[in-house]
């Protein structure tokens, strides 16, 4: 059974204190969808409102046909999984599994039963007798997804679960959580502040900043298109440039920073050029050649430091409007404090609508 | 190795302990003599003080009014306390932070003022039979026990191990019993025995609430002596000693004595 999970302009406060604001989302069924942002976006109070621990202010929470937005938090029938794991510490591993099913008031020989399958599942069958405090936390977190997947869940539910184990420990996992997740095609929402985490584990990622959803998009989508300024920033387009549309003549658009420096792009390399727009790029989406006769127009620069990336120099660029860092060949290595051209790669770059 | 401890040191801590003990050994001599009064070094050795205790019919029956006052009395105040700490620590935020330390007035408040002021407004007012009025007196006396020694055991109690029972279908009263207070039981029976022994060995709250043919122990001590003088109180204080040993050794035995200190 899978059903889809939606999110209907939800608003939440914490006293008066408003943390989502009009938020909307739709989980489709089977797909797994993170929410990723910095502490106090509203990630883990949207994850606590769907789980019923938290009431929003208004706005409304369907899971399939269900309406969860009332309903006690115990009736809803969502496998959660946390960050420090809640195992029951007076319960061994199989009981902690079988919790769930007891709840559901299935006979115990059938409980054994499915929470040794489940347990086999996560390669813990050997553990069955232990207590939570004699595992590992990969083991932990282990038990705790096995405890969340046996009740057969419509819907997961994971809290930053990889945030307590070991770098190496916590890919393993997420390969781990999304086999599971794929196999039993349960719909699930990942709460992470880990970008590579979320981007690896996810079929669509909203990435949150202050109670909203600044863009909700597959992975790909996200990092090579960010649809503004925050999401930019926050995949890594590092320099932001804004600028203003002086003259339009066919496909070429003459635009300048607020420091006066002019650039000629190409609406068909760029796509549509508004009149305000930001121009966001990467170090890579800036190429950083020595001024000249000759040379592509572009942001005159002066160079300060020069850091060797393997593939290519790195440098910082100071302009009256703003430091840059802009990449430049191998082959033609810049002095610290000489004289270049900022030039915007098309395809490394975004339009992105001017900030407020 | 062993280092070495400095010639003072070891002076002053075997002062120390020897002043802590000696009283026990004083009153252990003292019940021990063959005099009909209180002496210490004792002269004579005999245990006809230890059965006189038991002839004595008042000790008795103030000996069975302690125990009934204080088992029910602590489990009044376990009763009252454990819902209580429990909300002190699951709502810390949302609640204000003088709201814990209502809990602790009773340990603040001498005990004289908390059972003058007992025997003001319950016994005087409401005319509430004595029994009644020790038991509740009693509860209110050891109620901080409680909900200090359990909120201690909640501090360290994961809520989201409550929130993961919940999310498994485990309704929020049935997730307090079958999650929350199995795991916080070491707090529980700590604060059992803490207020349990408080109640017993009460005499200032107790001195305003006994009337008219119920007393408790202490209370009959203190009467005994003014009265007699004899070697019977130093009986009934070893007898006190050796039940306290013995709860502790039992503790010791089953959950080790810091657990009290946690």
């Amino acid at each position: 059974m899978t059903v889809s999970l939606t999110l209907d302009s939800v608003t939440a406060h914490y006293g008066s204190t408003q943390v989502l604001k009009d938020l909307s989302l739709a989980v489709a069924a089977g797909e797994l969808v993170s929410l990723l942002g910095s502490s106090g976006c509203g990630k883990t109070t949207t994850l606590r409102l769907v789980a019923g621990f938290l009431e929003p202010t208004s706005g409304s929470i369907r899971l399939g046909e269900r309406d969860l937005t009332r309903l006690p938090a115990h009736q809803r029938n969502i496998g959660l999984v946390f960050q420090n794991y809640a195992l029951f510490p007076h319960l061994s591993v199989r009981d902690n599994v079988a919790f769930g099913l007891k709840q559901r008031g299935l006979g115990a020989a059938e409980r054994l039963k499915k929470a040794d399958a489940m347990l086999e599942r996560v390669g813990l069958a050997s553990f069955a007798e232990r207590m939570p405090a004699a595992l590992s936390g990969g083991q932990k977190q282990r038990v705790a997804l096995a405890r969340a997947l046996v009740i057969e869940p419509p819907l997961l539910m994971f809290d930053e679960p990889l945030s307590n184990l070991d770098a190496k420990l916590r890919v393993d996992m997420r390969v781990e959580i999304r086999r599971l997740q794929r196999a039993n095609g349960t719909t699930s929402l990942y709460v992470t502040h880990d970008q590579e985490e979320a981007f690896s584990i996810s079929d669509r990622v909203a990435i949150m900043n202050a109670g909203r959803i600044m863009q909700l998009d597959r992975p790909e989508v996200l990092y090579q298109r960010p649809a503004n300024s925050f999401v930019a920033r926050f995949v890594g387009f590092e320099n932001l440039i804004p600028m203003r549309v002086s003259a339009r003549d066919g496909g070429a658009v003459t635009a300048q920073t607020d420091a006066g420096a002019t650039l000629t792009l190409s609406q068909d390399a760029f796509g549509a050029i508004p009149d305000r727009f930001v121009l966001a790029a990467r170090p890579d989406g800036l190429a950083v050649t020595r001024a000249g006769e000759g040379r592509p127009a572009g942001i005159p620069v002066t160079l300060g430091i020069r850091t060797y990336l393997g593939r290519a120099y790195q440098y910082q660029c100071s302009t009256p409007g703003g430091d840059y860092l802009g990449n430049g060949p191998l082959t033609e290595p810049l002095e610290p404090g000489s004289s270049a051209i900022l030039s915007p790669v098309p395809e490394q770059c975004c339009i992105l609508p001017p900030e407020d | 190795m062993r280092t070495s401890l400095h010639p003072a040191l070891t002076i002053t801590a075997s002062l120390i302990f020897a002043i802590l003990v000696a009283p026990l050994f004083i009153i252990l001599g003292a019940a021990v003599s063959d005099t009909s009064y209180l002496t210490f070094p004792p002269q004579g050795f005999t245990l006809r003080w230890f059965t006189n205790i038991f002839e004595i019919s008042a000790f008795r029956t103030t000996a069975i009014t302690s125990l009934q006052i204080a088992m029910l009395g602590t489990a009044l105040a376990l009763l009252i306390g454990i819902p209580a700490a429990y909300a002190l620590n699951r709502f810390r935020i949302r609640l204000p932070s003088w709201l814990a330390n209502v809990f602790v007035l009773p340990i603040l408040v001498p005990e004289i003022v908390l059972g003058f002021s007992l025997l003001k407004s319950v016994t005087i007012s409401l005319g509430l039979p004595v029994f009644l009025v020790l038991l509740l007196g009693h509860a209110l006396l050891v109620l901080p026990y409680a909900v200090r020694v359990v909120g201690a055991s909640l501090a360290s109690f994961d809520f989201s191990i409550e929130e993961a029972a919940i999310s498994l279908g485990c309704p929020p009263l049935k997730t307090f019993f079958t999650v929350v207070l199995p795991n916080i039981s070491a707090g529980v029976i700590a604060a059992f025995i803490l207020a349990f022994i408080t109640s017993m060995n009460d005499v200032s709250v107790s001195l305003f609430l006994t009337g008219p043919g119920i007393s408790t122990l202490p209370i009959q001590i203190l009467a005994h002596m003014e009265q007699f003088f004899d070697p019977t109180i130093a009986s009934v204080s070893v007898l006190l000693m050796v039940l306290t040993v013995g709860v502790m050794a039992i503790v010791e035995a089953t959950l080790g004595l810091t657990f009290l200190t946690k």
